[in-house]
């Protein structure tokens, strides 16, 4: 029965803090077992997006539906990977403590010793290769390897809908190619419902399945094909726009600086196709 | 030695390593939490607040110590009220404690007996506490650390992963809120030691050692607790054998603790397990 429920429903749903629309007459079902971008500039409103699924914030207008039920906190059907927060390099926490408060860290208590739950962690450890640095401060770590730890927690409750904030910021190409592999993976083996915030298209564009695309309280969703083309970009923007296809990559070109946006940041293009994409 | 044992036979040195040890525990847990919150600046507001606060029962002849409690609790629900995130949190705490102190020393003008019960509360009296004052600590104490126990594992959650926490159904909001009434009551025990202006040698120096010991949550509040004990009790102890104040050792402890941590145990420590610590080579990007 839950196989034919989507894993996520947005029913004319609006979300506006004070005056400002972040989203409004958004419609949207997400199939269980895809693979979802959520993409559009900075302040589009992405991660209030997960923050309604997660519960966290309520729609002014319309209903936010997850396999069928109003969100709830604390749902153990989602995983999370939270915006990139750097930990204390000196703060006592191993990557293991931290996959470990996936499991329970929400209960009252101390928490002791677990034979079992320590069993789950380190299944978890393992399925995201991180069992060499599990055992050191996790803020000593590099920001791939706080990562990897940050997924682990994320599915050590075993979810069926993973929700992630960004999870390629501030990673080095190879990284990124990494953590998603292992998104993907874990997409394929237990057939989970993947939503996957960015501001870059291309790291994901191999397995995504669907996009969304959220400019200014506007949206558009579909395949990679149907939503990243200039027609549809223009439409969403208000102002003309270019994708432009360079070396397999997706670009978003606005007409001027002012109304500019790129769907990369600069500091994740090669300079050459900068200036490319500038002459265009 | 001897000198120690007949010394523990007095009625007022069992009262002041009674309530010692007491206080030593709660410091222990709070400076771990303290020290990874980053909540120094309220530390130094509760115990300043506090003062305001016995110093106002002083002058309406009441029990100086239930007057700390009341200012500093007072303080945490203000400072909770004004201000849970942590993002503007020291302005708040700027605002509320600069009222607060010159309450203090209003009352401390209109008092006109000797002071000397408001010197206790900014420099410390453990070996002038009572039996009575003894109980109501050993009492707040115990309040405490139960409290600390049943919240333990979500206020870690919420302190080192705050999002996640929330998103995880954790009360961040609530648990911010009664950390700080905790911290108040620890900060009304602390203060029998070390006094006002110390308290950051009790409620931050202890946490602060400790991290640089273990990567391990639990072991370090562990330390911790065992560094805040040495502290206190080396400090009860040098008081009574010199007659110098019990704050003057007790920070001269707390800092050699800490110095020790930081620069010999910390590194020698970290130096026997290097096989195991990463960011060496970075295999996992493959």
């Amino acid at each position: 029965m839950a196989e034919t429920l989507p894993a996520v429903r947005f029913d004319r749903v609006t979300v506006a803090f004070g005056t400002r629309q972040v989203w409004s007459d958004l419609s949207l079902e997400i199939a269980s077992g895809t693979f979802v971008a959520i993409l559009g500039p900075n302040g589009a409103g992405k991660t209030s997006l997960l923050r309604a699924i997660l519960g966290l914030i309520t729609p002014t207008t319309g209903r936010v539906e997850v396999l069928g039920q109003t969100p709830r906190r604390g749902d153990p059907g989602i995983g999370y990977v939270p915006q990139h927060s750097s930990f204390d390099p000196d703060l006592p926490l191993r990557g293991r403590d931290l996959v470990r408060l996936g499991i329970d860290g929400h209960r009252w208590g101390i928490g002791w010793r677990d034979r079992a739950a320590d069993m789950r962690v380190a299944r978890a450890i393992a399925s995201v290769e991180a069992e060499r640095y599990a055992d050191a401060a996790i803020g000593r770590l590099s920001g791939g390897e706080q990562q990897r730890l940050r997924i682990a927690q994320a599915l050590v409750g075993e979810p069926g809908i993973l929700l992630c904030d960004e999870p390629l910021a501030n990673l080095d190409l190879r990284y990124q190619q990494a953590i998603t592999d292992l998104i993907r993976d874990w997409q394929q083996r237990a057939g989970g419902t993947v939503l996957f915030v960015t501001h870059d298209v291309n790291p994901v564009l191999r397995v995504v399945d669907k996009v969304l695309f959220v400019v200014n309280g506007r949206w558009a969703a579909g395949t990679p094909d149907e939503v990243l083309t200039s027609e549809r970009l223009s439409e969403l923007y208000g102002s003309h726009v270019d994708v432009v296809r360079v070396h397999g990559r997706i670009l978003v070109v606005g007409e001027s600086t002012e109304t500019g946006f790129t769907l990369d940041e600069p500091h994740h293009m090669p300079l050459t196709v900068d200036r490319h994409e500038g002459a265009h | 030695m001897d000198q120690v044992i007949r010394l523990l036979a007095y009625d007022f040195v069992q009262n002041a390593v009674a309530a010692g040890i007491v206080i030593a525990v709660v410091s222990g847990v709070v400076s771990r939490f303290v020290v990874a919150r980053n909540m120094s600046f309220a530390v130094h507001a509760l115990a300043e607040l506090g003062f305001t606060g016995s110093a106002g029962f002083i002058l309406l002849r009441l029990s100086p110590v239930l007057g700390l409690l009341t200012g500093s609790a007072v303080t945490a629900v203000f400072i909770g009220l004004l201000g849970v995130r942590a993002r503007g949190r020291d302005v708040v705490v700027g605002v509320v404690m600069a009222f607060g102190l010159g309450l203090g020393v209003l009352f401390i003008t209109l008092y006109k007996g000797y002071s000397s019960q408001a010197f206790a509360i900014l420099f410390g009296t453990i070996t002038g506490v009572s039996r009575g004052d003894v109980l109501l600590l050993m009492v707040i104490g115990v309040i405490t650390l139960a409290t600390l126990a049943v919240i333990y594992r979500p206020l870690t959650f919420a302190t080192v992963d705050p999002e996640v926490a929330e998103a995880r159904g954790v009360p961040v909001g609530m648990l911010a809120v009664l950390f700080l009434l905790i911290m108040a009551a620890a900060v009304a025990e602390a203060i029998q030691v070390v006094g006002v202006l110390l308290i950051l040698t009790l409620l931050i120096t202890p946490g602060a050692a400790a991290e640089r010991l273990t990567p391990k949550p639990g072991r370090a509040v562990v330390y911790s607790v065992a560094i805040a004990l040495f502290c206190t009790l080396g400090g009860i102890g040098l008081s009574l054998l010199t007659n110098l104040a019990v704050s003057v050792f007790v920070t001269t402890l707390s800092f050699a603790s800490y110095l020790a941590a930081r620069f010999v145990i910390g590194p020698a420590l970290q130096n026997r397990s290097t096989p195991t610590t990463p960011t060496a080579s970075s295999r996992s990007a493959t």
